[in-house]
């Protein structure tokens, strides 16, 4: 991919600024990253880093309620905000004459939000809704993101539930929304993004105006999250009411992604020999060949490659017939672990799966939602945007031996394995 | 929580230079005019290839008309969908994954009660690979036997795991309320209609269904469309018939006002389904009735979400948006709510119904919706994918690219008295069907007293 023009500045209050202009459609799209996400959160206020999230779109010192999404609509926009384990990020696509308006309303919430009572009471209702909507009252909910880190993990901010508890989300204060703001949501704790059709010089004579008086607050101190390996296999299981097959959730520890970024993607490499096409190792051996599993999937990432620093998880997740024991099921996967371990991946198979990566690269590229997300979390987290466009090179420089390193450290002795049992009866009491 | 000393909430949400105004809009250009062609083949298929070069991909959509009124049917069609990419006479079933993973490429079929739709994309420079793999399995998908049975399995195994997504569940409700045995309403087939599908009868509906006339093939990327219709001609060629895709047949209008509440035990949530009557993209209201349904449940900012999300906190999701089928169109409104909170939902959201014909949206409130309908088309046909989806959902109701290009000024010059009037007609509360699932033991008397509802499994 040739490098598209890419600008990377600061400003005084330390915001951290990525232009990416592209005139070939005539939208622009706009992010904030904030550098806190669930893993941030404080024992006891499980799922707060979230809350927080639905909270900032309830208005601020020039809007109020509901004026956020109005003024992004009425301009032709779409807009939301995601919550990820290492930052929070906030979000509009418009046509590119609401640049400005954009960078108002991010500027407007960065600096001076409105957190009452009233909205934090009405947006624990929502959350409680959604929960319901994406674990409790579905099959799988929640699998493996929130039920796998309590097995592979030992620390609180590891293991725990980023969606939170009920009683954690009904205890949370408006105190406790102006400590978190205060201490995270700071300029020189964020990245500004806006990729599309704009002037450079223009963009950034707005970004002055808008957020140039948003005062400078230290960012915090960021602690590390890390933990010792397992140094034996770990079981858990949870009854899921809903599922009618059993499942399991495999998770391994992962190479720094941000430290050893080659390391990495060596394993998403891996992730794609495993089980990307009817043509990779796993769907062949257990969906066609042996059947022992009705559907399979590897990768990295509770949500997906590149969204956390270190500890990041490795997992494989299937769903399998009842009458399929799961020890026969973690056998075939260790023998077709073991086979890679032992020789190397073929040249022709590394490239299936790069030239797949390379087309899903462009694919993301190609929206600009996707591209604006992207820039701002490489930024954020890597300290360097730039990096999205080296990413298909640095992939297809993979090589078999790294892909067979990968696959040797995926050892037994070093997993969780969750199991998801389908219960036969009864409900979550909620 | 997390800071020794922080500013108190109020102190957060004021600075001393105090509120600011909203900056107005600045210049806006318009979409380019991208270079298409749109045509039939010799065997009767409609292509429209438009180029945007973007990114070096290419991104394919065939959309092949798949109906069929045979009990089997659905589980056959299904295990059609699932196995055609397994192999040719030319490719077995790693062949094919192996030739498109190389050339940075997918395909995947999906299929519904009206439509068979091969999903795929690959790098630009790979298109002639691209075609000839789609050519071949148009022509030459052989669906061999120990294919078929493995893939049964997996298709019982995973028809159980969507018969227990609530969505599913409610969506098959709302189709047997609304539809009865319409061979529309036959989405996820049986499981034991699936165990006895014979590799004959999936080849049988291939010889039978998969045909070039009345189908429509989307190609948007960095192609060039003249060249790639000649490349078409030479690599589908072989694909014909005399006979034309099947059809739906049509679907019956529907008419209010019955809501029915379908059992669901122990569930914690429940699913509002209602749907109602409305018109097609090619009717001339068409624009004022996109622009009463944004206002009614459309987007973030309508009267429905501010309403039992933002102000009542009953729901995390609530959406109004139209379903078109063939000719006809229909609007439906989706809410999912915790127990205690659905009687009150339902009620809010027929009051919202009956206000919006009562109330219609006028100034700011008509001025957003009409700015989101033309932005929001901007920002999603901005991408290839997005492009692709666009038209592929014009061109299988016979419209065009120039439908597209339009579609900006007939917005744009919709009245409010419009608006007014296709809020009245389309969105009476008593023009609405529809299904509540959730836990009847909880809910059944608080539904009863709202009026027009019935309790019970469909018939």
């Amino acid at each position: 991919m040739a490098d598209p023009e890419l600008v990377r500045y600061t400003l005084d209050n330390g915001l951290r600024v990525v232009l990416a202009p592209d005139a070939t459609a005539p939208v622009v799209g706009v992010s904030v990253h904030y550098d806190v996400g669930f893993r941030s959160e404080p024992e006891g206020r499980t799922g707060f880093a979230h809350l927080f999230e639905h909270l900032m779109f309830q208005g601020s010192e020039s809007l109020e309620k509901l004026a956020h999404f109005r003024h992004v609509q009425s301009s032709g926009g779409t807009f939301n905000g995601s919550t990820h384990p290492d930052y929070t990020d906030y979000f509009e696509v418009l046509p590119s004459a609401a640049l400005e308006r954009a960078l108002f309303l991010e500027a407007d919430r960065m600096r001076a939000p409105k957190l009452t009572a009233e909205n934090l009471a009405n947006q624990i209702d929502v959350v409680k809704e959604e929960i319901r909507l994406n674990v409790l009252n579905r099959p799988y909910g929640g699998f493996p993101w929130i039920t796998l880190p309590p097995v592979l993990y030992s620390t609180f901010p590891n293991a725990h539930n980023g969606y939170g508890g009920f009683e954690d989300l009904e205890s949370a204060t408006v105190e406790d929304c102006a400590a978190f703001f205060d201490t995270y949501y700071a300029p020189a704790n964020a990245v500004l993004t806006v990729a599309g059709d704009f002037e450079v010089d223009n963009a950034k004579k707005l970004i002055e105006t808008h957020f140039g008086d948003v005062p400078h607050r230290p960012a915090p101190q960021r602690p590390s999250f890390a933990e010792p390996l397992p140094t034996t296999e770990l079981h858990g299981e949870v009854e899921d009411p809903h599922a009618p097959l059993p499942a399991l959730g495999i998770g391994y520890r992962m190479p720094d992604p941000i430290n050893d970024v080659d390391g990495y993607l060596a394993y998403l490499v891996l992730a794609g020999v495993l089980t990307d096409g009817d043509g990779s190792r796993l769907q062949q051996r257990l969906v066609h060949r042996e059947p022992l599993v009705v559907d399979i999937g590897a990768g990295a990432g509770l949500f997906g490659p590149f969204e956390a620093r270190d500890p990041d998880t490795f997992t494989i997740t299937l769903i399998h017939p009842h009458e399929v024991p799961r020890e026969r099921v973690l056998a075939a996967l260790d023998d077709e672990l073991q086979k890679l371990a032992d020789s190397p991946p073929g040249e022709e198979e590394l490239r299936k799966v790069t030239a797949r990566w390379t087309a899903s690269l462009h694919s993301e590229h190609d929206r600009l939602v996707s591209r604006t997300l992207a820039l701002g979390s490489f930024e954020l987290l890597y300290g360097d945007a730039s990096l999205v466009y080296k990413l298909a090179d640095r992939m297809s420089a993979v090589t078999s031996e790294a892909v067979s390193a990968a696959a040797k450290a995926l050892r037994p002795d070093a997993r969780a394995v969750l199991v998801v049992k389908p219960a036969s009866e009864g409900n979550n009491e909620q | 929580m997390t800071s020794a000393t922080h500013r108190t909430a109020e102190e957060i949400g004021r600075t001393t230079r105090g509120p600011r105004p909203l900056p107005p809009l600045g210049e806006q250009r318009v979409a380019g005019d991208l270079s298409h062609v749109d045509t039939e083949l010799a065997n009767g298929l409609r292509v429209l290839a438009v180029r945007k070069a973007t990114v070096p991909l290419v991104e394919a959509r065939l959309w092949i008309p798949f109906a069929g009124d045979d009990a089997l049917h659905p589980a056959t069609a299904e295990v059609l969908a699932e196995t055609i990419l397994t192999g040719t006479a030319r490719r077995n079933r790693i062949e094919i994954d192996a030739e498109l993973a190389l050339i940075g490429g997918d395909i995947g079929a999906g299929v519904d009660p009206e439509r068979l739709v091969l999903t795929g994309s690959a790098l630009a420079d790979k298109l002639p690979t691209f075609l000839d793999v789609l050519g071949d399995v148009l022509t030459g998908a052989t669906y061999a036997d120990d294919e078929i049975a493995r893939e049964k399995e997996r298709l019982v195994e995973r028809i159980a795991v969507s018969r227990t997504q609530p969505r599913t569940i409610a969506r098959e409700a709302l189709q047997k309320h609304r539809y009865g045995d319409h061979p529309a309403t036959r989405e996820v087939p049986k499981a034991e209609d699936v165990a006895v599908v014979t590799p004959e009868q999936v080849r049988a509906l291939h010889q039978a269904s998969v045909l070039p006339r009345g189908s429509v093939l989307v190609l948007v990327g960095d192609l060039d469309p003249a060249a790639v219709v000649g490349d078409l001609e030479k690599v589908l060629g072989g694909w014909a018939s005399d006979r034309s895709a099947v059809r739906l047949p049509p679907l019956p209008d529907l008419t209010g006002p019955t809501v029915r509440l379908v059992p669901r035990a122990g569930a914690v949530q429940s699913q509002i389904r209602l749907s109602a009557q409305t018109v097609p993209r090619t009717d001339p209201g068409y624009a004022a009735l996109q622009l009463a349904n944004l206002a009614y449940g459309g987007y973030f900012s309508s009267r429905l979400v501010e309403n039992i999300r933002e102000n009542k906190g009953y729901t995390y999701s609530a959406h109004s948006g139209f379903e078109f089928t063939d000719g006809t169109a229909v609007v439906n409104v989706d809410a999912d709510t915790a127990t205690e909170a659905t009687a009150p939902a339902l009620l809010e959201t027929r009051y919202e119904l009956g206000r919006l014909g009562q109330v219609p949206p006028t100034g700011d409130e008509l001025e957003s919706v009409r700015q989101y309908a033309i932005g929001s088309l901007l920002t999603s046909t901005s991408s290839q994918s997005g492009l692709a989806g666009q038209v592929l959902a014009l061109a299988s109701t016979g419209l065009g690219l120039e439908w597209l290009n339009e579609h900006p000024a007939r917005v744009a010059a919709v009245t409010a008295d419009e608006v007014a009037e296709a809020a009245l007609k389309y969105f009476a509360p008593k023009r609405f069907t529809g299904v509540v699932v959730g836990d009847a033991g909880v809910l059944e008397r608080k539904l009863l007293s709202l009026g027009d509802v019935v309790v019970g499994e469909p018939a």
